[in-house]
């Protein structure tokens, strides 16, 4: 296998993800099989390649620190799940 | 006369010449999908009311006079990963089912300012992570020209309503191949720009240097018109380029004659279905027979990218989906524990088994140890298919290819193992990684009655070729005049 129970566990932890027991032997099995896969990039001869980030070349535009939007807490926060004035609320963080 | 199997050609001279309304147009179209929905499912949110308001102002509009846009008064449908404010949009997620937006995305906002009618939000796989639409959290979208068979995803409900006339466009999104696929199954024009032709603002991120908007019409003159709305410089959106858009319906009728025509040999992969191979080469005489010139090219890279597509889409899907935690929008599971614990669980709820899949890989590929074997290693491999198409392109205009290997397949037949739906997209990914324009557009029908698409893939900022060659197949040939039989409800 390329990739182990712990890992999968670990990767889970990583993205913040609760895995059933049978999820995390689907997902390891779907890891190994798809990771077996792209192993074929392994064929090609990349030392002296350089990675694409972006397509186009881009460079970071800039505008003046100048707010140019109303603003709308009530708007932006219609769709919060808990909240108290501006504030969202969350549950404990730290004990 | 059906309003509704007008293209937006035709309505746009209709409404002007006073021979219909857009309120007529847009109930035209909303009495089709009312019919046909319970067969078909491409919709999700419905706008019916504020569409029919929306038709009278474009009718208001109309009669000042004087309104050259051709999307005014026009009823468009859009993927429902692109943001409509006060609209749900849920990218086909539970964690999003209760999401209204409280913002129109570029794309939404500029088709508004065309005075277009927004009918419809437009099923997809969820989080666009799909090639079947089977992955959304809400409905199977059903392929009208076989209710049992996929429309190809992810843009899956944006094409079947095109094709099923529940709309005169729509907007899908294509990341690996999401707007052509779809749009080759249902027998629909669709186009991928290039990279940073068309805004991602308030569009649902998947992979960032790979997602664009794109048109699906049911013809080219559509798409270069509904192309033309959208596209542009948006400076919400850094990584738009600010190059003029051309108008791209003017040089349409140009034809093809001593247009260079590429044939990637790598794209007539092994077990092709027969008559997709033979459609697609009896296109390419026909382009030849319009005055095409036509050569063989190789892109020897082709068959790398899938692995390198999902490595980097993965990667940077795993990142843009960090944001779904259940904090400031979307769904939030309930519980006792603390933060770690309502993040884990509310992302575990709220994804479907596919984007678990995909954020899981990503993850792993960027984690420490790894991500100099996985992410980094496929972005060279990037650029090596960059380069294939850049080489190509020096001695071509154009490049045609298949856009699938076989026509739309049944719900479910490809659902048990992810590796094979992947492979699914072998002819379209290439182009996302090089970030080219690409267009699918039919090229014939099947034994069973299916549609075949074909791709013309261009290079970068060169729609108008593009479009100017697919117009010229189109106009010689007679696939785009056909419509499904749905059947009775």
């Amino acid at each position: 296998m390329k990739i182990t129970r712990e890992e999968v566990r670990n990767v889970a932890r990583l993205a913040r993800l609760d895995l059933s027991a049978d999820e995390e032997a689907a997902f390891a099995a779907d890891l190994d099989q798809i990771l077996t896969y792209v192993e074929m990039l392994d064929e090609l001869d990349t030392g002296a390649v350089e990675p694409t980030a972006h397509v186009v070349e881009l460079e970071t535009p800039y505008r003046d620190d100048e707010v140019t939007n109303q603003p709308d807490a009530d708007t932006l926060l219609a769709g919060a799940p808990a909240r108290d004035g501006t504030h969202l609320k969350v549950p404990k963080i730290i004990e | 006369m059906d309003l509704a199997n007008l293209t937006i050609a035709e309505a746009a001279s209709k409404l002007r010449r006073g021979e219909c309304s857009s309120v007529e147009l847009t109930r035209a179209v909303l009495a089709r999908a009312h019919a046909v929905e319970p067969r078909i499912h491409s919709f999700l949110a419905r706008c019916d009311d504020t569409a029919v308001a929306a038709a009278a102002d474009a009718d208001a509009r109309l009669a000042r006079g004087g309104d050259a846009n051709p999307l005014t008064g026009i009823p468009i449908a859009l993927k429902d990963v692109i943001a409509t404010r006060g609209v749900p949009t849920t990218a086909g997620s539970r964690i999003l089912e209760n999401f209204v937006p409280p913002y129109d995305a570029t794309v939404t906002a500029r088709l508004r300012t065309s005075g277009a009618v927004i009918v419809a939000k437009a099923n997809c796989d969820e989080f666009a992570m799909g090639s079947s639409t089977e992955n959304s959290a809400f409905a199977v979208t059903c392929n009208p020209w076989d209710v049992g068979r996929v429309p190809g995803g992810s843009s899956g409900g944006s094409a079947t309503a095109v094709a099923a006339a529940e709309c005169l466009g729509a907007l899908g999104t294509d990341t690996g191949g999401s707007v052509r696929l779809p749009a080759a199954f249902c027998g629909v024009v669709g186009m991928k720009p290039t990279y940073g032709r068309v805004s991602r603002y308030g569009v649902v991120a998947y992979a960032s240097s790979l997602d664009q908007v794109g048109p699906l019409t049911r013809d080219v003159r559509d798409c270069a018109l509904l192309l033309g709305a959208i596209a542009g410089h948006d400076p919400l959106d850094s990584t738009s380029v600010d190059t003029p858009v051309p108008d791209y319906a003017a040089g349409l009728d140009a034809g093809v004659r001593g247009l260079r025509i590429g044939l990637p040999r790598e794209y007539f992969v092994a077990g092709m279905q027969p008559e997709v191979e033979r459609s697609v080469r009896a296109a390419v005489r026909t382009l030849e027979g319009l005055g095409a010139a036509v050569t063989e090219v190789s892109l020897p890279h082709t068959r790398y990218g899938i692995a390198a597509y999902y490595l980097i889409a993965t990667a940077e899907a795993s990142s843009n989906l960090a944001r779904y935690d259940g904090v400031k929008y979307g769904r939030r599971s309930q519980g006792n524990g603390g933060l770690l614990e309502m993040y884990r669980r509310t992302r575990a709820e709220g994804f479907g088994r596919e984007v678990k899949r995909r954020i899981m890989l990503g993850t792993y590929a960027l984690s420490a140890g790894y991500y100099d074997a996985y992410y980094l290693k496929a972005q060279k491999v990037r650029t090596l298919i960059r380069r294939d198409f850049a080489a190509a392109f020096e001695r071509c205009d154009v490049l045609v290819t298949p856009v699938a290997a076989t026509t739309a397949f049944p719900i479910g037949a490809r659902t048990a193992d992810p590796l094979q739906m992947y492979l699914t997209d072998v002819c379209t990914i290439p182009v996302n990684l090089a970030g080219l324009p690409g267009l699918s557009l039919p090229c014939g029908f099947d034994g069973a009655g299916l549609p075949i698409g074909l791709q013309i893939i261009g290079a970068p900022f060169a729609e108008e070729t593009v479009l100017r060659a697919a117009h010229a197949y189109e106009q010689a040939t007679e696939w785009h005049r056909r419509r499904p039989q749905i059947g009775a409800t």
